[in-house]
């Protein structure tokens, strides 16, 4: 077999090879729901119900979406200019760490000034953390794939030790968990009674500021270049280490800001479980979206309400909510393989 | 300054090289499987899962009545059917071989997770089995501080070092090894010399995943008795770090996973000297933190293979 490019893509292409990734996905959840012995129709019932079948139920969904639009904002920019930034999961946690630092009563501001400083505290610190390994790779020609992968371990402890010491919860009962953001710092709520909050307008903005940086900014076009060829890029005179400096501070600072959202918007305090790998599913969010900034609200909807589903399915028919994480994953490689056929023909010799 | 002292002298101590054996086991496996895929010209990120995948399939089965040897076949198995899986994703269909590899990671793990947690739904001390035990070798095991550290281990210890000799001899001694080599520097060239690109290529990624799969398999035979979540906990990712270290070579790559493995027995130890002047967790930060300066120090004279990450295409140019 071999890949031919496509002239062009037929129109009901472009809606079956997706419909076609959709339903292996389906048919490989029907799957696992049937070895866990669930009746299959009411489990994908339940999570139907459990992710859109209320107001409480988008609530939480859209909650859900806020980080995943932020880490798929970071995933997408990095991947477009070929930067591998897998290290979301450690700059979120840097966002935190700085939304914490500056959060919690160490400036006494109102919220007008309090709320920016720390979004911006955090996307600072998200951007230095892959600042780092952007400046090996560009410096010492370091692969950041590995350096990003190792230091979300690193960051985890580094957060570990500050959560038992220095930023500490005196109040805390012995949990290491740190003090709680001051009510002018916090992200307000945007429905009464629903956990739903500011976080998510951000994140929407955000997405769309990306848009434009990608699709009307010179740098989002150095950015494409240098992913494109980086060798074509030097030579048509475009500062390729600058530029992937620049995608590495836009794409960690999005990151950084996921984790000042988590903390100051929903969650109140920093604590070692603020993400259940937003990091890693920004990746996913983002190449559901073939890195289309717009594209990622859209799918980190879609992975949110897979985890929000997954969630009331767990309770109610009492499948593991494991099962968010392959479905999520399942449906990661078979949209790859359905969005290539959209660009190549199989040839068969 | 006694404190200086028993620092040095934990270097003596039989048991530290012992320790440093065991742990570097797993990272010998991992190194190699991934060495053989990108000696073949695909990078794996797969790895991380593969060895999460290997870790439960073998401990699985041996807790469901298998005997050890056929839990760490199965193991193998499960890990070459993903390394297939990631060889037709990245290889025919020549998709980004860094997120097809994430996806395998998140998917090989997620699944084993859910595996696990429907074999055990409502468990709070996992269960055990009986795992490998220490096999001396007669004579050898007897000679102070290297013959406890070398000839004292489970017989999963010894397969890693004869793996080590093994993927080195046919590497570089076989024709196949030949072929594997080619199409990860210059696949143009093994074409025309009538080697099948795509085949060696999707062969070379499934053999390598077993060998991950066996590394993870490690941990719950042979090393603990019981699986755990988080138990790879980053191992899949040092391993492609020491892959560079060691310049794709298989003998280097034993001896990186070995004084990566010793500096780690002995932080260990050395936790418990220092004791509580300096946190945990900066202990635990060493192996990564010395995987990353590894990469540093090794990547301005890394010698990629050529072909390392560019997918081939039949009859086109680049």
């Amino acid at each position: 077999m071999r890949l031919e490019p496509r002239a062009e893509t037929p129109a009901w292409l472009s809606l079956a090879a997706p419909a076609a990734a959709l339903a292996v996905t389906l048919l490989a959840t029907a799957g696992l729901i049937a070895l866990a012995g669930a009746p299959v129709l009411r489990a994908f019932a339940t999570m139907f119900a459990g992710a859109l079948g209320s107001g409480f139920a988008i609530n939480e969904l859209l909650t859900r979406a806020t980080p995943l639009i932020l880490t798929g904002l970071a995933a997408s920019i990095a991947f477009r200019a070929k930067l591998w930034n897998i290290g979301a999961e450690g700059q979120l946690y840097a966002g935190a760490v700085a939304a914490t630092l500056f959060g919690t009563g160490a400036l006494d501001l109102p919220a007008p000034l309090l709320v920016p400083l720390l979004v911006a505290a955090g996307a600072l610190a998200g951007a230095a953390m892959l600042a780092g390994p952007a400046l090996l790779k560009t410096r010492l020609g370091v692969d950041e794939v590995v350096v990003t992968l190792l230091s979300n371990f690193i960051v985890l402890l580094v957060v570990g030790l500050l959560l038992e010491g220095p930023l500490k919860d005196p109040m805390g009962l012995g949990w290491p968990q740190a003090e709680p953001i001051v009510a002018a710092g916090e992200l307000p709520k945007l429905v009464a009674g629903m956990r739903l909050h500011a976080g998510f307008l951000l994140a929407v903005a955000l997405a769309v500021v990306a848009w434009a940086i990608d699709a009307r900014a010179t740098l989002g076009l150095r950015m494409r270049a240098v992913g494109l060829n980086a060798g074509a890029a030097r030579f048509a005179g475009i500062p390729v280490e600058r530029t992937l400096i620049w995608t590495a501070l836009l794409s960690g600072g999005m990151a950084g800001i996921a984790g000042v959202s988590e903390v100051a918007g929903l969650k109140g305090n920093l604590t070692l479980d603020l993400s259940p790998g937003f990091g890693y599913g920004g990746i996913v969010v983002a190449m559901l979206a073939r890195l289309h900034p717009i594209g990622v609200v859209a799918s980190a909807m879609f992975v949110a309400a897979i985890f929000v589903g997954a969630d009331a399915m767990s309770r109610g028919v009492g499948v593991p909510n494991y099962i968010a994480d392959v479905i999520v994953a399942t449906a990661l490689l078979s949209m790859l393989v359905a969005l290539l056929f959209l660009r190549y023909r199989p040839r068969w010799r | 300054m006694s404190g200086f002292w028993d620092a040095i002298a934990l270097l003596a101590q039989a048991s530290l090289w012992i320790a440093a054996v065991r742990i570097a086991t797993p990272l010998i496996f991992g190194t190699l499987g991934e060495l053989i895929c990108e000696r073949a010209g695909v990078l794996n990120l797969g790895i991380e899962g593969i060895m999460v995948l290997g870790a439960l399939t073998g401990w699985l089965a041996v807790h469901q009545g298998a005997d050890l040897w056929t839990g760490v076949a199965l193991a193998a198995l499960a890990g070459a059917a993903f390394g297939l899986l990631h060889g037709v994703l990245t290889v025919p269909l020549a998709l980004s071989q860094h997120v097809a590899g994430i996806g395998i990671t998140l998917l090989a793990t997620s699944l084993s997770y859910f595996a696990y947690r429907l074999a055990f739904p409502q468990i709070t001390t996992p269960p055990r089995i009986q795992p490998f035990k220490p096999v001396p070798v007669p004579l050898l095991s007897d000679i102070p501080v290297l013959g406890p550290a070398l000839f004292a281990q489970t017989p999963l210890t010894y397969a890693a070092l004869a793996a080590v000799a093994l993927v080195a001899w046919v590497l570089y001694r076989t024709p196949l090894g030949l072929a594997v080599r080619m199409v990860g520097e210059n696949p143009e060239a093994a074409e025309a010399q009538g080697i099948d690109v795509v085949a060696t290529r999707i062969g070379a990624i499934a053999a390598g995943s077993a060998l991950m799969a066996v590394g993870g398999a490690f941990l719950t035979l042979s090393a603990f008795d019981a699986f755990y979540f988080n138990m790879i906990n980053g191992r899949g990712w040092i391993c492609i770090a020491l892959v560079v270290f060691a310049s794709w070579k298989p003998v280097k790559a034993l001896l990186g996973a070995l004084l990566f493995a010793a500096f780690d027995a002995y932080q260990l130890r050395l936790q418990q000297i220092v004791g509580g002047a300096v946190p945990y967790q900066v202990f635990l930060m060493m192996p990564y933190a010395l995987s990353i300066l590894a990469l540093v120090l090794m990547s301005r004279r890394a010698a990629y293979p050529r072909a390392l990450m560019v997918p081939y295409v039949k009859g086109e140019r680049r």
